[in-house]
């Protein structure tokens, strides 16, 4: 699900870093108060934190056997972080990998980070968290089996649902972030409708992966699950009708990412809009398809210089009736030496670096 | 070799172009960093037909490898990560944009073809200029320049710590792999039997091995505050550099360079 920088207009990139960052600075912030709140030293979290991510990464390298399919699956790293170290420093450590990911494994642009912390890690650790992993955990479901099995379900319950909640909302997020930079000529509910169903499987098997995992940890060392413990301290406080409205929400979710798979209609959003000219929303408003009803005196400056500045304005060539071929066989010429002089300064600078301008430094 | 093995040989392959001497790698972080997020920004806003202007910027990234003394050929590896999502993106818009924009001859460029050429260059344009960040700038410079641009502190020390410590799990993983597979030949990943264990092993050892950390990292006088070394000043040429190269990238990307040069030929 890692966005590339192409599939981002500077806006939309720009836009999602400011939320990224904010949410990154709301976390620093309340992991500092937690910490201050323990009675432990300051930043005795941090090497925890540093070592969970690293071995999240690695987990992440892992291909876990599907039964049936010959296919394999992987780690969803958001909810094994979240539900470990909480969703504060979680969210910080998810910032670290896909900071890792992007600079040294081209897995996802620098440009295009914020959009995929949003995408990959706030969903996981906040939505995934507070919305089902922690409320599912510290509820009474299940109580009547025991205390164990009542856990273990839960376990396995709270983080299938969390991932699969989070991966449908981080892939909502990738099909509208990408169709607002437009990109894809892909209309908007077609692209959903491939996205989802495609991340609904993937979110399964990522849920039992870090289920099992999860189950693991429990058996061995249930202290480290913090919700697990407090939800047996707490348990008379949260009542079944908390679980079953958060039960509701996934089913929302899911569910509207099912629906929007199965819809054959184009563009729900576009249609709505332009399409429906009888009792149409653009007619009722006064908006106009070619600026969404935008009109002011900046945009139309804006407009303006786009036009002169755009080598192809509006996207056409400039003269393409007089001369159909004749901008294109420019264009293309000029690609061409460009391609030539990128090759000829390719070999320059093999040739410089014989003469033994680039030395290794001396270890 | 598994993934693990082969994600801890991309660190230590990027680990060494670093150590390498170069006017790239002497360069301040900041000018590079900001030289590289310019790029990026001018080249995601290229508009989507737009693709002789686009291929001007391949320039560059050529010049910056070259100067750099690092081969080409080091980051086409990273390809395989891009192309296959931009892929499933962008084929759609030749089914989908029938538009004839281009006729070379008696082939005719549907504006859906051309406009996914255009994509697919800006996702290689854009992994050639990271990759070139990345193999010229070591992880205390980008450190540095996280802290220069008031990243906290705590994310930038995270950050730092978690690099360090990836090559360790990486290997760790890598061998406990090579040896799950060679206990179960044949298999293509790890049983679902083994699920929850493979990785709770390590994960159970994690954490104790992270309390061990912390704890050598306190007999060694850490005191939440972790050293970061400091960047060489910025010299005056330098700057100059850096700003003519901003000028140009700008230029380039206002005026249509490539078509001009095409134009002295075609007339």
């Amino acid at each position: 699900m890692h966005m590339s920088d192409a599939l981002l207009a500077p806006a939309v990139a720009a836009t999602m870093y400011v939320m990224s960052t904010s949410t990154a600075g709301v976390s620093v912030i309340k992991l500092r108060a937690e910490e201050r709140s323990s009675d432990g030293p300051a930043s005795v979290k941090l090497p925890t934190m540093a070592v969970m991510s690293a071995l999240v990464f690695a987990g992440q390298m892992v291909n876990y056997t599907i039964p049936g399919t010959g296919s394999s699956g992987h780690l969803c790293g958001s909810m094994l972080l979240t539900s470990l170290l909480g969703p504060w420093a979680g969210f910080l450590s998810m910032i670290a990998v896909l900071l890792i990911q992007c600079l040294f494994f081209a897995d996802g642009g620098i440009l295009a980070l914020g959009a995929n912390v949003w995408n990959m890690a706030f969903y996981g650790c906040f939505v995934g968290y507070f919305l089902i992993y922690r409320p599912i955990l510290r509820s009474r479901l299940f109580a009547k089996k025991g205390v164990n099995t009542s856990n273990r379900i839960k376990l396995v319950l709270a983080a299938v649902l969390g991932c699969i909640a989070a991966l449908q909302l981080g892939a909502f997020s990738v099909v509208i972030e990408t169709s607002l930079s437009g990109i894809t000529e892909l209309p908007f509910g077609a692209f959903a409708g491939m996205m989802q169903p495609i991340h609904l499987a993937i979110g399964l098997v990522e849920g039992l992966i870090t289920s099992a995992v999860l189950l693991f940890v429990y058996e061995a060392r249930p202290e480290l699950l913090q919700d697990l413990k407090e939800g047996e301290q707490v348990e008379n406080k949260v009542s079944y009708k908390a679980t079953i409205s958060i039960l509701a929400i996934v089913t929302v979710v899911v569910g509207g990412g099912l629906s929007l798979a199965a819809s054959t209609d184009p563009d729900g959003l576009e249609w709505a809009l332009f399409g429906n000219t009888e009792g149409g929303y653009s007619q009722n408003m006064g908006l106009d398809e070619e600026t969404y009803g935008v009109h002011d005196e900046l945009h139309d400056r804006a407009a303006a210089v786009r036009e002169n500045t755009a080598f192809m304005p509006d996207y056409s060539f400039a003269d393409e009736e007089e001369n159909p071929a004749g901008t294109g066989v420019a264009g293309l010429v000029g690609s061409v030496m460009v391609a030539v002089l990128a090759v000829a300064i390719c070999l320059a600078g093999g040739f410089l670096r014989r003469g033994g301008h680039h030395k290794k430094k001396p270890q | 070799m598994n993934k693990a093995e082969q994600a801890w040989r991309e660190l230590a392959s990027i680990d060494e172009l670093v150590t390498q001497e170069s006017p790239l790698h002497r360069m301040h972080p900041a000018g590079k960093l900001f030289l590289a997020v310019l790029f990026l920004m001018l080249t995601v806003s290229f508009p989507k037909y737009d693709f002789t202007g686009l291929f001007f910027y391949i320039l560059f990234p050529v010049v910056g490898y070259q100067v750099a003394g690092i081969p080409m050929r080091s980051c086409f590896r990273k390809l395989r990560m891009l192309l296959p999502f931009l892929c499933a993106v962008g084929i759609w818009n030749p089914l989908l944009d029938r538009t004839i924009l281009m006729k070379i001859g008696s082939v005719e460029l549907s504006g859906g073809v051309i406009s996914m050429i255009t994509l697919m260059g800006k996702g290689i344009l854009c992994l050639l200029a990271s990759f070139l960040l990345a193999a010229t700038t070591s992880v205390g410079d980008i450190c540095y320049v996280l802290r220069k641009i008031h990243c906290p502190k705590l994310l930038v020390t995270l950050f730092l710590l978690t690099y360090r410590y990836l090559t360790v799990f990486l290997r760790e993983v890598a061998v406990m792999t090579e040896s799950y597979h060679l206990r179960a030949p044949g298999q293509k990943g790890i049983h679902p039997r083994a699920w929850g264990s493979f990785l709770g092993q390590l994960l159970l050892r994690t954490i104790d091995r992270g309390q061990a950390l912390y704890e050598s990292m306190l007999l060694r006088g850490y005191d939440g505050e972790f050293p970061i070394a400091k960047a060489e000043q910025t010299g005056r040429g330098e700057l100059s550099v850096v700003i003519i190269v901003a000028v140009l990238l700008l230029v380039s990307r206002v005026c249509p360079v490539t078509e001009l040069l095409g134009s002295i030929f075609v007339g």
